[in-house]
């Protein structure tokens, strides 16, 4: 039953989707190839079904199931496209493609830090469950906070809040001061403050670190080269774009230039 | 039932092309598509050195279309030469090189420098609203439009096309301008010029400010310049702008386009051009057309 090729943009049905924090939704649908392709940090292409929104949401994968063939997704309703997505239900379709982009490179080591922020959380999950030795995890969220149950079964969990709702009051960086936290990789996902600061934190510990970056895209596979970031160059201007879609998300923390 | 065209003497296989920057050179598409079903990959745009592109944000999404300001980013025409003529030579399609430059001389240089390369049509793009020097600079006065056609021929050793911009008030004039500077044959439209806010940041969306608008919001536009420029020239027409389905690539060949490219649907589905090419081949059978040449052209 394994299918071991992206199929391109295909109809998938949809076993659950439900609300888990305010204006966030887990989306669960069936996919033997994505579930049987899909690497850590990798994303896919939701689809609207209304024609004048013509552009994928590209959307990371927080969870799958080879066996079952499943696919989760954990995504925040922002625009009308997410807005239109949060609306299905069970048993109906949408319009899917992937796994596409290059996720994490996952190393074997005494101790891995995984750092999340607000939506960047999700695609930690698979990341978690795949990575071998100790784990520290630390989740930041604005308000609240969601998945920390899950991550919870894969390692030592920390959770900061910006108005102190839960956890720690302050950022994921301060909380990982406070703690010495203290590790040989590091994993990240969040928005560009919090990947900026750890980018620096990293460096100056001499850690490596992978950043899973967010732009806006186009296609969302390569083709319409939209979504580029500045990754450090040996050229005068010291810097070239690449495609966060196809070359990352995920890029070695020293080649990023924010 | 015959699918066959012919542009400036190059026969396609098929009337259906990819447009200018929405295929690359075809690699990120090789898993989803049969490249061999394409009458022709019109390849992403290429200059004589590399160009880097606009900063990001580069593309927003509007209603029933797309904005993007990309800037023309390619790797320039050695690593093109290098790796993308290959790539495309494995199968069999023909190949038209979408020719960038700042200047004349640098349209001429990559044409020049494509003499002896394995390509079958070349394409100057005269009509990029996103780079600031050359590009539209060139597509929107008829004496510039002729005297750079004019001036590129001389070094193109394949036919040339010339793709139009629609940020004219008279596209037929600037047509008639490149068939008289040489041009072998057209293609239109580029995009529309168009700009989006975001009216909570209170800032442009594109960081470029101004950009190009694709997608089917603008295929009437497309087809009605298709139709104009058909009336005035003789050389024959790529038509494109919004084309979604077979039915709207058929609505160009009836208004005079010889072949078309799909652009912006390449980006929301990896195998737009097979289901088009599929629904043209259907929309033949039903209507009993055994020469898509019969349609060329047939609306008045």
């Amino acid at each position: 039953m394994c299918v071991d090729k992206n199929v391109g943009r295909s109809s998938c049905k949809i076993i659950y989707n439900n609300q888990i924090a305010e204006g966030v939704y887990e989306i669960v649908f069936e996919s033997a190839s994505i579930s049987s392709l899909a690497q850590p940090g990798q994303f896919v292409n939701l689809y609207s079904s209304i024609g004048s929104r013509l552009l994928p949401r590209p959307i990371s994968i927080c969870e799958v199931n080879t066996k079952e063939q499943w696919v989760k997704l954990v995504y925040a309703v922002v625009g009308d496209g997410t807005k239109e997505f949060s609306m299905l239900g069970k048993g109906q379709t949408i319009d899917v493609l992937g796994p596409v982009g290059n996720g994490y490179e996952v190393e074997a080591c005494e101790t891995s830090i995984l750092v999340g922020g607000g939506v960047g959380t999700p695609p930690l999950l698979e990341l978690a469950k795949r990575i071998e030795g100790k784990k520290l995890i630390y989740l930041g969220f604005r308000t609240g906070s969601y998945l920390v149950e899950e991550f919870k079964k894969y390692g030592e969990v920390q959770v900061a809040t910006d108005d102190g709702s839960e956890g720690h009051h302050g950022t994921v960086i301060t909380l990982m001061n406070q703690n010495n936290a203290d590790g040989q990789r590091i994993y990240a996902c969040g928005p560009k403050p919090m990947l900026k600061a750890l980018q620096q934190w990293a460096g100056e510990r001499n850690i490596r670190a992978q950043l899973s970056l967010e732009e806006r895209m186009g296609c969302g596979f390569g083709a319409c080269v939209g979504c580029v970031c500045k990754i450090k160059a040996k050229n005068e201007l010291g810097y070239t774009y690449k495609k966060v879609c196809k070359d990352g998300p995920v890029f070695d923390a020293k080649e990023v230039l924010f | 039932m015959n699918l066959s065209v012919n542009i400036a003497g190059v026969e396609l296989k098929n009337p259906v092309m990819t447009a200018s920057g929405t295929f690359g050179s075809g690699k990120e598409f090789e898993q989803y598509i049969d490249i061999n079903r394409l009458g022709g990959v019109i390849v992403k745009g290429v200059a004589n050195k590399e160009w880097l592109g606009n900063p990001s944000p580069r593309i927003a999404e509007t209603y029933g279309g797309m904005l993007n300001a990309v800037g023309l980013q390619n790797p320039g025409m050695e690593v093109f030469i290098k790796e993308d003529i290959p790539f495309l030579r494995k199968f069999d399609t023909k190949i038209i090189v979408n020719v960038v430059g700042r200047t004349i001389s640098d349209y001429c240089e990559v044409a020049e420098r494509l003499q002896n390369e394995d390509v079958d049509l070349l394409e100057l793009n005269i009509s990029c609203p996103n780079v600031k020097e050359g590009g539209v600079a060139f597509g929107i006065s008829p004496q510039m439009a002729e005297k750079i056609t004019n001036e590129v021929k001389k070094y193109a050793k394949q036919p040339l096309i010339v793709k139009l911009s629609p940020n004219v008030t008279d596209i037929a004039e600037i047509a008639r301008a490149v068939e008289a500077g040489g041009a072998d044959a057209v293609s239109l439209i580029n995009t529309l010029i168009g700009m989006k806010v975001d009216v909570h940041k209170r800032q442009p969306v594109i960081a470029n400010k101004i950009a190009g608008l694709s997608g089917p919001a603008i295929k009437p536009v497309a087809v009605r310049m298709v139709y104009q420029v058909a009336k005035a020239i003789r050389i024959p027409i790529i038509g494109l702008g919004g084309i979604m389905t077979g039915e709207d690539a058929i609505e160009f060949l009836m208004v005079g386009a010889s072949a078309i490219a799909v652009g912006t649907a390449n980006l929301l589905n990896p195998r737009a051009t097979m289901n088009i090419l599929d629904e043209i081949e259907t929309f033949m059978k039903t209507k009993k057309i055994r020469d898509i040449k019969e349609i060329i052209g047939i609306i008045e």
